[in-house]
């Protein structure tokens, strides 16, 4: 399989990363090894495997809920102390929807 | 009191007897970690404030005669991706350098109720992605046992403190093998327990079907001593096992008398012939203690490295997603548009490391290519999963190596991905599986560098592995 730079910038833009025209073809690079590498999974029969999601140990089934109880949450304060911009008691973004 | 190879053990006694108190410890440990971190880089941050203050408390607790936490008074670092409130985290990434987070992890926050004193944040590969930490943003860490080799990774820091010795303990992560690697690339103990045994409230997600938090110490029974603190049911992670945490110490008897150990045949083939040397001595070291040795065969084991490739990164693309300019600190000054911030923010913000994982997590999610890779890897995890379930039928334990080779040159692998990920191909199935495993010291090559044998157990049976562990260690292990 042959990873063009064109799928390279798609996918780019999926995962919101920009990369730079140097950047590029490096990656198209790298993608490519990796994926071919991956491709050995093919030699292995997996039609009757059911998928394995998460790690599964016994455990009582509601074993991972907690009572459903009031508790207090991190203030608004607290929240937007590390934003880049926040005003108001709340984060600020670029303009998204236009007048 | 001599800082470098103080024990918890050494720790206890020492304030029982009132040789020194625990801020005479503080600051002699915070002396010693500015004096000699910035020959490894291994810490990011020492919290001078933090440490003396909870010093202070135990020494307050020692003179009202009040029962003392289990790690009373021990110096212990923190891998920076687990938070620290009002301790800057930067997870080893530009993105983060100025982040000061508004809560303490679970882990964090358990070890300080034992008396543990926080003396600094460790350094790592960014967001926990590497196996050399030449990843972090900050600088690479020197591995003390060889200043021009890589102390291995994501925990590298967390490994080198220990091992140099500006902590006497420490947390780290692992995904992939990012504690038992660098433990045993440094020569100290590291365990990845049981998925779910530690809370990861509090963990920068990286991989959470993969992701474990876990310790480091200079010896066995330390490492067993910070588990047994940190392991347990937490509300605040639903992911968190209710299984009670046994003691740990009283599963170390030294005796390992019929105890049956497989070697998997798949992970002695290609190994660097001093590492296979070292181990075979440690196998050595096992049977004359009473094992039962026999081989096994985990057949999956040849295809675990690219289903965890597929798997952590499309996991990792997907938690990675938060960091967008919006609440974590950095934005990108070239944001005229929501969309523009997302991505110069980004694109910006994260090392080549990431980016590569971003970019190949994506891919395998994108549409059309979900059923040939991500549920694929699923069920090649499913088979490395019963291969071990199959394995512990018949034997109690697995031991293995930790990585094919010693600890590497600083930018040896670094300009080959793929080259590096291979790297982890003992340790990547242990985190897929989700059982406990460990790195123990198993001696040094001729040039001086440290080899790890690797312990591992099923499901919740850390006891089963800390005894074997322990009793190689008290045997006198390899040399």
């Amino acid at each position: 399989m042959k990873i063009t730079e064109k799928e390279v910038r798609y996918v780019a833009n999926l995962g919101n990363v920009r990369l730079t025209d140097e950047e590029i073809p490096r990656m198209a690079r790298d993608l490519q090894e990796i994926l071919t590498y991956i491709d050995k999974l093919n030699e292995l029969d997996t039609s009757n495997v059911e998928p394995m999601a998460q790690v599964l140990f016994e455990a009582d089934e509601t074993a991972t809920l907690r009572e459903d109880v009031e508790r207090p949450t991190l203030g608004s304060e607290a929240a937007l102390a590390n934003a880049p911009l926040s005003g108001g008691g709340y984060y600020k973004v670029p303009l998204v929807i236009e007048r | 009191m001599n800082i470098p190879s103080l024990t918890i053990d050494e720790v206890r006694s020492g304030l029982a007897a009132r040789q020194f108190s625990a801020t005479e410890i503080a600051t002699d440990a915070l002396r010693f970690a500015e004096a000699e971190n910035p020959k490894t880089n291994a810490l990011l941050m020492i919290s001078r404030e933090r440490a003396l203050a909870a010093a202070k408390k135990v020494d307050d607790q020692i003179a009202a005669g009040e029962q003392l936490g289990p790690l009373a008074g021990v110096p212990i670092a923190v891998k920076d991706v687990l938070v620290t409130k009002g301790l800057r985290t930067t997870c080893g990434s530009k993105l983060l350098a100025n982040f000061i987070p508004p809560y303490d992890a679970t882990a964090v926050v358990r070890l300080e109720q034992a008396g543990g004193v926080v003396i600094g944040k460790a350094n790592c590969d960014e967001f926990a992605m590497g196996s050399s930490n030449e990843n972090s943003a900050f600088g690479p860490v020197r591995n003390p046992a060889a200043l021009d080799r890589v102390p291995g990774g994501s925990s590298g820091g967390s490994a080198a403190s220990v091992a140099q010795g500006t902590s006497v303990i420490s947390l780290g992560s692992d995904t992939g093998g990012s504690i038992r690697q660098p433990a045993s690339f440094c020569g100290v103990v590291g365990v990845t327990p049981t998925y779910g045994r530690v809370s990861r409230y509090g963990l920068v997600a990286f991989a959470s079907s993969l992701d474990h938090i876990g310790p480091f110490a200079r010896n066995v029974r330390d490492a067993a001593t910070l588990l047994e603190v940190i392991a347990g049911r937490d509300e605040m992670d639903s992911t968190s096992a209710s299984a009670p945490v046994p003691n740990y110490s009283a599963a170390m008897t030294g005796d390992l008398k019929g105890v049956k150990i497989g070697l998997p045949k798949e992970y002695f083939k290609g190994l660097a012939s001093e590492t296979g040397d070292l181990i075979s001595k440690g196998i050595d070291v096992l049977k004359k203690l009473g094992c039962e040795v026999k081989e096994i065969s985990l057949p999956a084991t040849d295809y675990a490295i690219a289903c965890y490739y597929i798997i952590a990164t499309a996991e990792a693309s997907s938690n990675l997603a938060r960091f967008d300019g919006v609440r974590y600190t950095t934005r990108s000054a070239d944001s005229p548009t929501l969309i523009d911030m997302y991505r110069n923010t980004r694109g910006e913000g994260f090392g080549a490391e990431c980016k590569r994982r971003i970019m190949l997590g994506s891919y395998v999610l994108s549409a059309g290519y979900y059923d040939a890779y991500y549920l694929k890897a699923q069920k090649v995890r499913a088979l490395i999963a019963q291969d071990f379930a199959r394995a512990f039928t018949e034997v109690d334990a697995v031991v293995a190596p930790v990585s094919p080779f010693p600890a590497f040159r600083l930018g040896e692998k670094l300009d080959d991905p793929l080259e590096m990920y291979l790297s982890d191909i003992y340790t990547i199935t242990g985190d897929l599986a989700g059982i406990p495993c460990m790195s123990v010291p198993c001696g040094k090559t001729a040039a001086g560098l440290p080899v790890g044998m690797q312990i591992l157990t099923k499901h919740f049976d850390e006891p089963g592995m800390f005894r074997v562990a322990e009793a190689f260690e008290r045997a006198g292990g390899v040399g």
